[in-house]
């Protein structure tokens, strides 16, 4: 029917607006956009600026190049710390895909009471991680560890470990309890990942002979990899730039030896109060990220084609 | 069926899954019996004939009460629950908004602006909270509750916007034409036909939202100073340590009382937030 209906005519003009496709589209967008750009855009164009600045706390700085990140790189501690990164997030990511995958094969089985197992397995990565570090740090106590109790009691050790007053000790104390945190995200998510799998294409490999690891390495991992891309993904980032398990397991100590990228720039920009010389150490992180964003796009691009 | 024998699943299936639950769970119990064990026993040589690390005989609240005494605790786990609220609530409302009209309108740029908040999700706050400090600082923020309320949505926006356009995806056209056909304008279609639907995608990024702001450590860290309006693990860190005095038990009390809210709410809504958890990476 080509009539206008009365309400039509009578529509306000915001309500004629917001019928438009592209001004709702403005309109809904907008507040994300806003924060989105006032929060991470403006600071990130900010950072760089105070990068290559001479900035620090009550001294407005000015315009050095790209000094700051010549210091930090002729640095010896920052040689550590950059190297550090890399060790901690290639192992932790290689434990909790392991680790990850073991557990969500397991968690795919029927057994009673899996649903609160499975609940159960989330909790480190559901409890705030400063909180349950402090747990790993007293377990790791120098004095009173209850690991060094029992592996002395199990006969395994006859001295103390030096878990923390170690660098490269202390260093692999971090990492184990990175993979502690984070192998939960992984096992869930690969978990979902295998429950979409369909179970018919395991039984037709089984009855072709294939043994256990045959079905899992020709059968479920290549239907698991998508996912297991966007998880490792993900992982990296958080790995790489991670905080604050360094800051309570061990401070970046003993003697800067255990110090990532974030808690170095932390301990130069904020504690020190060297803001240019700290923000140039935290954007040491972002040609790695963007890499690993610019894999993850192009990945997601392929993944839409196909 | 794959057909196994007997020893085999003990040694394949129930014994590797009993040591996952026992390392999974066992800082928590850890947590549980320091928090309640008294000083005298927990300060003894871990040679000593007597230790009995793994279970306590004298268990007290001592150290619960020192820690209420001591310190603004309640006051600690407040600012964390309102301020985790309400930026999800913020994160949530404009995730929404934006999620719609990426999964729904057609518009200029849209590709654009999609890849771009799914990048922003990608950034991590270590990344930035040198400026960021300063920009609060400027802003006149510092040390109020609205510095980390303004600055979480910064990573729950695209978190939020990235799960729900996903969710949006699932649910099919046609429910919105026929909203439209019967006389309904765009707007009207979103909330009231396609935004109830939604519900389970926006409870599910609503829990996964809290949980990452309770979480969250760096920025409480370095946008609040005065003891009682600090969050939950800031408060822990810098108030339960003295100089290099650690006190374990209250610590780990504090620790605990933390840790129960967040794990409180979880155990209400495993399904949602484990399908917040698959879905932040399928998106």
């Amino acid at each position: 029917m080509a009539l206008l209906r009365p309400r039509d005519v009578q529509q306000p003009v915001l309500a004629r607006l917001l019928d438009n496709e592209r001004a709702l589209a403005a309109v809904l967008l907008a507040p994300a956009v806003l924060i989105l750009a006032v929060f991470i855009a403006y600071p990130f164009v900010m950072g760089v600026w105070l990068s290559l600045s001479s900035t620090s706390v009550g001294n407005p700085g000015r315009f050095v190049g790209l000094q700051n990140f010549l210091k930090a790189w002729n640095d010896s501690i920052f040689q550590t710390t950059f190297q550090n990164t890399f060790v901690y997030t290639f192992w932790a990511t290689i434990f909790k895909l392991a680790l990850g995958m073991w557990l969500a094969l397991l968690l795919n089985r029927h057994f009673r009471g899996k649903r609160f197992v499975r609940a159960a397995m989330l909790l480190p990565f559901i409890i705030p991680t400063v909180l349950s570090t402090f747990a790993w740090r007293w377990m790791f106590d120098p004095t009173f560890s209850v690991l060094n109790w029992l592996l002395y009691r199990t006969g395994l050790i006859v001295t103390k470990l030096p878990f923390l007053s170690d660098g490269t000790w202390a260093l692999w104390c971090a990492i184990v309890v990175n993979t502690w945190r984070g192998m939960p995200f992984f096992a869930i998510t690969l978990l979902a990942g295998l429950q979409t799998i369909n179970p018919d294409l395991q039984e037709a490999a089984s009855l072709d002979g294939a043994n256990a690891w045959q079905r899992f390495w020709h059968v479920t991992w290549p239907l698991l990899k998508p996912v297991t891309i966007v998880v490792v993904v993900f992982s990296i980032i958080q790995t790489f730039s991670d905080f604050q398990l360094i800051y309570v397991l061990t401070g970046g100590g003993p003697a800067n030896s255990t110090h990532l990228l974030a808690t170095y720039a932390y301990q130069i920009g904020v504690a020190t109060g060297l803001l240019g010389e700290g923000a140039a150490i935290s954007l040491f992180m972002f040609p790695v990220l963007l890499a690993v964003v610019w894999i993850q796009l192009r990945y997601l691009r392929r993944l839409e084609g196909a | 069926m794959v057909i196994e024998r007997h020893w085999k699943k003990w040694v394949y299936f129930y014994i590797p899954l009993t040591l996952f639950i026992i390392g999974t769970l066992f800082p928590f119990y850890w947590m549980l019996i320091t928090a309640v064990r008294p000083d005298a026993e927990l300060y003894r040589s871990w040679r000593a004939v007597n230790n009995t690390p793994f279970w306590t005989l004298q268990p007290t609240l001592a150290h619960v009460q020192d820690l209420l005494a001591r310190t603004t605790f309640p006051r600690w786990l407040w600012n964390t629950f309102f301020i985790a609220i309400v930026s999800t609530g913020i994160s949530l409302a404009c995730g929404l908004l934006a999620g719609y009209a990426l999964a729904r309108l057609r518009f200029p740029m849209a590709g654009l602006l999609g890849t771009s908040i799914f990048v922003t999700y990608l950034v991590p706050p270590t990344l930035l909270f040198i400026p960021l400090a300063d920009i609060v600082r400027n802003f006149h923020l510092g040390n109020t509750p609205w510095a980390l309320i303004l600055t979480y949505p910064t990573f729950l926006i695209p978190f939020c916007t990235w799960l729900l356009m996903g969710y949006f995806k699932t649910i099919p056209k046609e429910l919105e034409e026929c909203a439209r056909i019967d006389g309904a304008s765009r707007f009207g279609a979103m909330v009231r036909i396609i935004f109830p639907i939604a519900v389970p995608g926006i409870l599910s990024a609503g829990i996964f939202a809290f949980t990452l702001s309770w979480n969250e450590f760096i920025y409480a860290l370095i946008f609040l100073s005065s003891p009682e309006r600090k969050t939950v693990p800031v408060g822990v860190v810098s108030e339960l340590i003295r100089g290099d005095i650690y006190f374990w038990g209250q610590l780990m009390a504090g620790a605990l009382l933390g840790s129960v809210p967040v794990a409180f709410i979880y155990s209400f809504f495993v399904e949602h937030y484990v399908a917040g958890l698959t879905g932040s990476v399928k998106g």
